[in-house]
């Protein structure tokens, strides 16, 4: 089953096996990586059209193109694919590919550990997706599946759905085990943890998110399966439970995932900003501590999520100052970003543009949820088109630009070839000016009362609604352009060289575009030089 | 075992492809199983069992890959401190699972119970049940028809009585057990196998008293108490606490058992003994469960 790799290590570099095995069989952290990425880009494209569908039934208002059962399962199952299919294994593609070459590790540190937390994700994407042919039809209680709609009232192919879920979250927790293990004990001689790359304290502090909440959503989904299938009362208020108890332990994972699923990007976008300004990052050490700050924080916040439940006020209160401390080590965050561009030898390539806009787009994302955040202002918008605005905007132009940019960034450096420069820049005008248009105009049907989830809406959100729905059209099929630079730049782009940008810090820098298979064998020594991405 | 020559990265393996599809069977069979209890006539058991098939298959396999590996000297020092991290972490994600079981007894403790009996600002819960009224644990639940709330519980009888009380032998064992893995350890440590072995057999045996005195403290729940897990909510958080709980003692009582098998086939040495050790760790992370769960779900 396995040569052994040990002593001389000069003598073997072999490439990867030939044919599908390769992909199957591998143990390698870049082919995983890749392996990450490609599947994440495909739910991009399942989700993103189930998002198409949804524009489509609220292009107009009334009844135009699917049944309201079927919306409910689209609506479901987007966020569902969004969050779970395409986000969170994107990060962890980038991970792979990253963590060990910015550490000098020789790869992940549990190989097979690493190629089974891969390929549980289609099975469980498999399932999920199969739903949609089973009797009952897919899930259909909303990304948060809220008892009683998720118990009582759901579909029976809720019970595949929660075994889903399951496999699902070992997969998130044997990866982040693999990340954490990787940094803590696989780091070159030299780099301390505060001379870590910010992509990899980045990803430290997400791997323990993960392998703190994680856990809990599966307690969650199998306190629903108990309750649906073997008489009892967790979610019953007859049997002295209690529906909202599911919101709490659901929140209190769903929040920290949240986080999980932008902490990374700050950590990308600090690496591309710092190259494309030419300055080192502006204030590391504190950036270290906000991303930690964030990520404590975030097990103390959930309940904002649930304003309207019927709280205590005592628990209104706490959950709106703590929700706002947040604001602080965010605050930090954008601040280094601005000042490390402050007076920096500036130039706009595609990952710049796609890192800038993160930032301003982020921070529209970040202070709506500021606005989210006054208990008593949010008894308005809770669940109207505001927050599907708040929440897009830290998502779409937040992690998934974050996740744009660093394929842009890093490309050369995985593929060896340079993509186009314009085309690059005509994805990033399309798109930004169509997530925009998309998300934007959400805001103002929130404040004027347009609830969420609704596949209808009255007369007076036709307007914005049909800008908002051109918007996504066009951000859908810019996406299909991104598809198209990507191949483009395998197939046909320019060699690239080893250290690919200028201002590029890093290991990763050091090594050949592309690296060779396996790097890194014999740990770089670092205790001399200066490791800090 | 150890040397200071490169990690070790594997080549290529079928092992996690084969495990990933068991756990596709798994999600298929388990799904189908439950969809179709009460249903007469359904195979979907067989899918199950086929899934169980598979990945105690590539387990057994992939676990005596590791052990020939490491026999072959192949893992450096830096290899075996990533189990070590690794079992640290899986244990800490072990515990956010129980976690979030304690959180919800706890709130139903401290909150939805109260509310539903009329206490505090949300007295309005009240008017559903009025007649109900908020004790702990909940004997008789808000809708007892169709929660019919049980006979009797499981809380401890006072002190003269502790010797009738089978959670308090189940706490005895289990403590003890923790010891008895610790002295295993020791003995192997400096070379004494014998008391290593007698140990590790002592450690197992009260394991496994542990696991029939629960069914015991089961059997009596459902045939002379009305406690079920249909009985409201207090029997909702006792069995799905205690239940887990007992789970993962098996899982630790079955690692051990393997363990101590390896120990009697001689394997282990004095400085290298991770699987033992890993196994110790988890049998002394169940352990501090039970502690808490004592106190919260049968003491206070």
């Amino acid at each position: 089953m396995s040569a052994v790799i040990e002593g001389h290590h000069d003598d073997h570099h072999h490439g990867p096996a030939k044919g599908i095995t390769r992909w199957l069989y591998t143990t390698n952290h870049k082919d995983i990586g890749s392996l990450y990425l490609w599947f994440s880009f495909i739910m991009l494209f399942i989700g993103g059209a189930m998002a198409m569908v949804i524009r489509a039934e609220l292009f107009e208002p009334g009844s135009q193109i699917v049944s309201p059962e079927f919306y409910n399962q689209m609506v479901t199952n987007h966020g569902l694919i969004m969050v779970f299919g395409v986000i969170m294994p994107a990060f962890v593609g980038l991970a792979n590919w990253l963590i060990p070459m910015q550490i000098g590790a020789p790869d992940m540190a549990l190989p097979r550990l690493n190629n089974l937390s891969f390929w549980i994700l289609p099975a469980a994407f498999g399932v999920l997706l199969a739903t949609f042919f089973m009797e009952g039809g897919a899930p259909n209680f909303g990304w948060t599946f809220y008892a009683p709609l998720s118990t009582e009232y759901a579909p029976p192919t809720v019970t595949y759905f929660i075994f889903a879920v399951h496999i699902m979250g070992a997969s998130s927790i044997m990866g982040s085990i693999n990340v954490i293990t990787t940094i803590l004990n696989m780091r070159a001689p030299g780099m301390t943890l505060m001379k870590m790359p910010l992509f990899v304290w980045s990803w430290l502090i997400t791997a323990y998110l993960l392998i703190a909440v994680m856990p809990v959503l599966a307690g969650a989904v199998t306190m629903m399966l108990m309750d649906i299938h073997f008489g009892t009362s967790f979610f019953k208020a007859g049997g002295g439970g209690d529906p909202v108890l599911f919101q709490h332990i659901f929140w209190f994972f769903g929040h920290p995932e949240v986080y999980i699923m932008i902490l990374p990007a700050f950590g990308i976008v600090s690496h591309i900003i710092e190259t494309f300004s030419r300055k080192p990052i502006f204030g590391y050490d504190s950036m270290v501590y906000a991303i930690a700050s964030i990520a404590l924080l975030s097990f103390v916040v959930w309940a904002h999520h649930m304003f309207t439940v019927g709280m205590p006020i005592a628990g209104e209160l706490f959950f709106m100052y703590s929700t706002m401390l947040i604001a602080i080590p965010t605050g930090v965050k954008v601040f280094n970003w601005l000042s490390t561009m402050f007076k920096g030898s500036l130039t706009f390539e595609t990952p710049m543009l796609f890192a800038i806009a993160f930032v301003a787009l982020f921070t529209i994302g970040g202070l709506s949820g500021l606005m989210l955040a006054i208990a008593p202002a949010d008894f308005q918008y809770h669940d109207t088109y505001f927050v599907v605005a708040h929440f897009h905007y830290v998502l779409v132009p937040g992690a998934l630009f974050s996740i744009i940019a660093a394929v842009y960034y890093w490309l050369p450096k995985w593929t060896g070839y340079m993509y186009d420069e314009f085309m690059g820049k005509t994805h990033f005008w399309l798109s930004f000016v169509s997530v925009n248009l998309t998300f934007f105009p959400m805001h103002f049907v929130g404040l004027a009362g347009m609830p969420r989830r609704i596949p209808d809406y009255a007369m007076q959100f036709a307007d914005y609604n049909m800008i908002v729905s051109v918007g996504a059209f066009l951000f859908g099929l810019s996406q299909l352009l991104f598809l198209y630079v990507v191949l483009k730049a395998i197939f046909y782009g320019k060699k690239a060289t080893g250290q690919v940008w200028e201002g590029a810090q890093g290991l990763e820098w050091t090594l050949d575009s592309p690296p060779a298979y396996h790097t890194f064998e014999t740990p770089p020594n670092l205790e001399a030089g200066e490791a800090k991405g | 075992m150890s040397s200071d020559s490169s990690y070790y990265v594997p080549e290529s393996s079928k092992l996690p492809i084969f495990m990933a599809f068991g756990l596709l069977l798994f999600v298929l069979g388990a799904g189908s199983t439950i969809n179709d209890l009460g249903k007469e006539s359904s195979n979907s058991y067989i899918l199950l069992m086929t899934s169980f098939a598979v990945i105690w298959g590539v387990m057994f396999v992939w676990f005596s890959n590791v052990i020939s590996e490491n026999n072959k000297g192949m893992y450096s020092d830096q290899l075996n401190q990533s189990f070590v991290w690794g079992m640290a972490w899986f244990i800490f994600s072990e515990v956010m699972f129980f976690f979030a079981f304690f959180l919800a007894l706890g709130y139903v403790r401290m909150f939805s119970v109260p509310w539903l009996g009329g206490e505090g600002e949300k007295a309005i819960t009240n008017i559903l049940w009025p007649a109900f009224e908020a004790t702990w644990p909940v004997m008789v639940t808000p809708d007892n028809e169709t929660f019919p709330g049980a006979e009797k519980n499981m809380n401890m009888p006072g002190i003269t009585k502790l010797h009738t009380w089978l959670p308090f032998w189940n706490t005895l064992c289990l403590v003890t057990s923790s010891g008895t893995i610790a002295l295993a350890e020791a003995a192997l440590k400096k070379g004494k196998r014998a008391a290593f072995k007698s140990w590790m057999v002592v450690t197992i045996s009260l394991g496994f008293i542990f696991v029939f005195l629960q069914g015991l403290e089961y059997y009596e729940a459902y045939a002379h108490m009305g406690l079920t897990l249909g009985a409201g909510i207090y029997g909702t958080t006792f069995f799905l606490l205690t239940g887990f709980h007992g789970f993962h003692v098996c899982l630790g009582a079955i690692i051990l058992t393997i363990m101590t098998i390896r120990g009697f086939g001689g394997a282990f040495s004095e400085h290298d003994h991770f699987g033992l050790a890993a196994g110790s760790w988890y049998w002394h992370f169940v352990d501090v469960v039970w502690i808490f769960l004592v106190l919260v779900v049968y003491v206070f």
